[in-house]
């Protein structure tokens, strides 16, 4: 199956979602396409279709709408769809349970948001240790708890999400294990006063946690976890400074079932990257961030990017830049004047800009920090797809590895099933921190697909002679 | 970036550092030359390290059987003269037809290969799936050979690396070359970021990007630039022992040590040398892993990981061009190599014999009957 249409939207999240949403209230074919089973992204998800009769969060209530509206909207969605290529002629080709689909667009849309980074350390690994992420799409979506004691451990603003979620469904939290001290937090208070309701609701978190009596180690930050029986996860945890390095100090030890650690969020780049638009490193935004202008344009022709994967901001910023991305589109596309355009844009740009305050000190807090790269033990697992240490990667380095993708071909480090999504940020800041240089030791290189392909759903068995063979390699 | 010592002067320059250029510079600072290894990249980033690694003459042009069967006798012994294990692994290769056109071409070709020296002999289907108990049964007759294998191509870049340094090869990576002057008896190499490289003897071992290095000379050869896709699976089951291709030429798979299935056999992709693999081309993709799963059916149970493009050259008679460059003194080029990663090593250390005056033990293959336009030598 092959469709055109004037716009297509990867991602349903808060900036895709709101994107397809404006491009098509300008009268544009537009698709969305999401590998969800409905819009929300992260912050918004809905719920399984099972569920029933769940109290009503200010998250839920905003998704809810923006579902509602997609579903009284012209915009041609397609759900549980994986995206696995994009050209630069601007083809995109998915697979669904149906079979492979393929779309050409007169514009792209890439929206497809962040991905959680735990900064590695001994059995970060083991069954029972989640992301901060993770264990919030449990507790928001499934409504299920991590374990029975969980210890809360990482930066930024999901750590007081997490814990203060945990207690209100009934478990228990063992520990706030932050990387910032106190004082970086009362730092970012001016910018959470751009947001008095999620400043409140921080606030509300934080009361409720004290009110419980869980302890909280600011500066600290977890050193290794081991299995201690089917159950029991070992935790240590010791005091670090201001860059995130481990210094002398008491190491506390924790006994628990569960460990939610975090170390903030990392842009998910895949499709600017396979299409080599070009790219900053922007540490306190989320790492390598494809450049763009203005305008949500990248440097590929007709490719526009929105939302967290273009560094950090946070829904509410993803949202509004998702809307102006889809007027963008619509203006460049002619279907909209530019008279038209200021007067839908202007009042947009300047809510995107408050947004981005509060979104950027939040990024901030859940920037990484140089001393927690040089911190990552030697038998810490890098890549857990292939099992590569730090260890390993000092080794690359010592051979002469000097590149990101270097490092890949001599230890495998971001060959596995999930391509280095999870590894590749940190294995180039190591790498970075060793050269002293982040431009040069650069990002993994972007392939297809960018998630596994089963061949079973990419092609029906098909008889020899249906084979479309070239012609014979020379004899 | 320019060498350490800009006023040093070298016995010899290798431009380009895959692995042909990476085997002639490790001979030659063996024999005791002080030698520059020059790249715009890295060492076996490009088409030797992200080929497909196989190690086969059933894919072999016939005339280059004898050069294939030594480069895979080296492969296999990397540890002993490289010093580090690349994965090389002996594996019988099997070359499969399932239509009678298919079996007609493969006779034709096991017999112009097993002329020149291949040890390959044709098989009824029963003995094909004895002795590869994976294959789709519906084969009407297979070519099999016993002498095939693989490599882990991305490994080799480390092992050459390691080798190279230990033989004090000096390494100029990501030091893309502009120009290059011959004067007086030296070759000066320009770099782009406007560093220099003097040396008296040159190679230029370029791969597809042959036809601009010998520019820089003057000369002008055309070389087509294939644009081969790969893919690979994740870890799966062992579900083949061989080599699988087919008759036409046009598959090439293998599982490795950790599971993997790496599907290939020149499919083309989108690219060019300068911008070097862009893009894949989904039906190709594709038609490539329909052909894979109706050799080896079990591969239906597995995940296509990732594709990617690696770069082939082709020479206007699809022969190599390895020799040293009439009407220069000192300058010599290699490549062009069809199926040119199983003879790499060898063909980079025939080169090095015939530059340290040496015989080489096969003959080279003479520039000069590609070259169009020798009177524009300067």
């Amino acid at each position: 199956m092959s469709e055109t249409c004037d716009v297509l939207v990867i991602g349903a999240g808060p900036a895709g979602t709101e994107a397809a949403l404006s491009a098509a209230g300008c009268g544009l074919r537009v698709v969305l396409a999401d590998e969800a089973p409905s819009a929300g992204g992260q912050v918004y998800r809905a719920p399984p279709d099972t569920f029933s009769g769940l109290p009503a969060t200010p998250e839920s209530r905003i998704g809810d709408a923006l579902r509602r509206r997609l579903a009284e909207s012209t915009v041609d969605t397609h759900f549980g769809h994986i995206v696995w290529s994009v050209s630069p002629d601007l083809r995109v080709d998915a697979l669904a349970k149906e079979g492979p689909v393929s779309w050409s667009a007169r514009k792209i849309i890439v929206a497809t948001g962040a991905q959680e980074r735990v900064v590695p350390f001994p059995g970060w690994t083991l069954p029972g240790i989640i992301g901060l992420a993770g264990a919030t799409i449990l507790l928001k979506s499934q409504r299920m708890l991590p374990g029975r004691s969980t210890l809360v451990a990482g930066q930024g603003p999901l750590l007081l999400a997490v814990a203060a979620g945990i207690l209100k469904a009934g478990g228990t939290v063992a520990g706030v294990v932050d990387l910032s001290s106190r004082s970086e937090w009362l730092a970012q208070s001016p910018a959470f006063l751009t947001r008095p309701d999620l400043a409140a609701r921080g606030a509300g978190w934080l009361a409720r946690l004290h009110g419980t009596r869980v302890p909280f180690f600011y500066r600290h930050a977890i050193r290794r976890a081991v299995k201690r029986d089917e159950n029991e996860i070992e935790v240590t945890i010791g005091p670090v400074d201001r860059s995130g390095c481990s210094i002398a100090g008491k190491e506390r030890i924790f006994t628990v079932d569960a460990v939610a650690v975090g170390n903030g969020l990392v842009a998910s780049t895949d499709v600017t990257r396979l299409l080599r638009a070009e790219h900053t490193f922007d540490e306190a935004r989320g790492g390598w961030i494809p450049r763009i202008d203005a305008d949500f344009r990248t440097s590929i022709a007709g490719l526009y990017t929105v939302g967290d994967g273009t560094g950090i901001a946070g829904a509410a910023a993803a949202a509004l830049n998702g809307r102006l991305a889809g007027l963008v589109a619509a203006r460049d596309l002619g279907a909209l004047t530019g008279e038209a355009y200021e007067e839908k844009s202007a009042p947009l740009r300047r809510s995107a800009k408050r947004a981005l305050g509060f979104g950027g000190a939040m990024a901030g807090l859940m920037a990484l920090r140089p001393g927690q790269i040089k911190s990552i033990a030697e038998d810490a697992v890098v890549c857990r797809c292939e099992d590569v240490t730090r260890r390993d990667i000092d080794l690359a380095f010592a051979d002469g590895a000097r590149s990101a993708n270097q490092l890949k071909a001599w230890t495998r480090c971001g060959m596995g099933p999930c391509q280095g999504r999870i590894c590749g940020d940190i294995a180039s800041a190591l790498l970075a921190q060793t050269t002293g240089e982040h431009p040069r030791s650069g990002m993994f290189t972007g392939r297809t697909p960018f998630r596994p392909l089963p061949l079973t759903q990419l092609l029906e068995p098909v008889d020899y002679s249906e084979l479309n063979l070239p012609p014979p390699a020379p004899l | 970036m320019m060498s350490k010592n800009p006023s040093q002067i070298f016995d010899i320059a290798v431009v380009g550092a895959g692995a042909m250029g990476a085997t002639a510079a490790l001979h030659l600072a063996r024999s005791g030359m002080r030698v520059a290894l020059i790249d715009r990249g890295e060492i076996c980033r490009e088409a030797s390290g992200v080929n497909a690694g196989t190690l086969t003459l059933h894919m072999t042009r016939a005339a280059l059987i004898p050069y294939a069967m030594k480069g895979r006798e080296l492969w296999l012994d990397a540890p002993n003269w490289l010093g580090m294990d690349v994965g090389a692994r002996s594996a019988p290769g099997l070359s499969l037809a399932f239509t009678a056109a298919e079996r007609e071409m493969l006779e034709k070709r096991a017999q112009a290969r097993a002329a020149m020296g291949a040890p390959i002999r044709l098989i009824t289907p029963a003995e094909a799936l004895r002795i590869e108990p994976g294959l789709n049964p519906s084969l009407i007759a297979a070519a099999y050979c016993e002498l095939d294998g693989h490599v882990t191509a991305y490994m080799t870049g480390r092992a050459y690396r390691k080798a190279l340094v230990a033989a004090n090869v000096t390494i100029l990576e990501n030091a893309s070359v502009s120009e290059i002057e011959p004067d007086g008896g030296h070759y000066t190499i320009l770099h782009e970021d406007g560093g220099r490289t003097t040396t008296k003897r040159l190679v230029l071992a370029g791969g597809v990007w042959l036809e601009t290095m010998l520019a820089w000379l003057g000369l002008s050869v055309p070389i087509k630039c294939l644009i081969n896709q790969l893919a690979v699976t994740e870890r799966m089951r062992p579900v083949m022992q061989t080599v699988v291709g087919i008759a036409n030429g046009l598959l090439s798979l293998k599982q490795f040590e950790n599971g993997s299935v790496l599907i290939g056999g020149g499919w083309q992709g989108i690219g060019d040398p300068i911008r070097g693999g862009v893009e894949t081309i989904p039906e190709n993709l594709i038609g490539n892993v329909q052909l894979a799963r109706h050799a080896i059916p079990a591969l239906g149970d597995t995940r296509i990981l990732r594709i990617w493009l690696g770069l082939e050259s082709e020479t206007a008679d699809a022969m190599p061009i390895i020799g040293p460059l009439s009407g220069f003194d000192d300058a010599y080029v290699i490549g062009g190599v069809h199926s040119g990663y199983t003879s790499a090593p060898y063909m980079g250390r025939l080169l090095a014999d015939r530059i340290l005056g040496r015989e080489p033990e096969m003959p080279l293959f003479d520039p000069a009957r590609l070259i169009k336009n020798p009177e524009e030598i300067a």
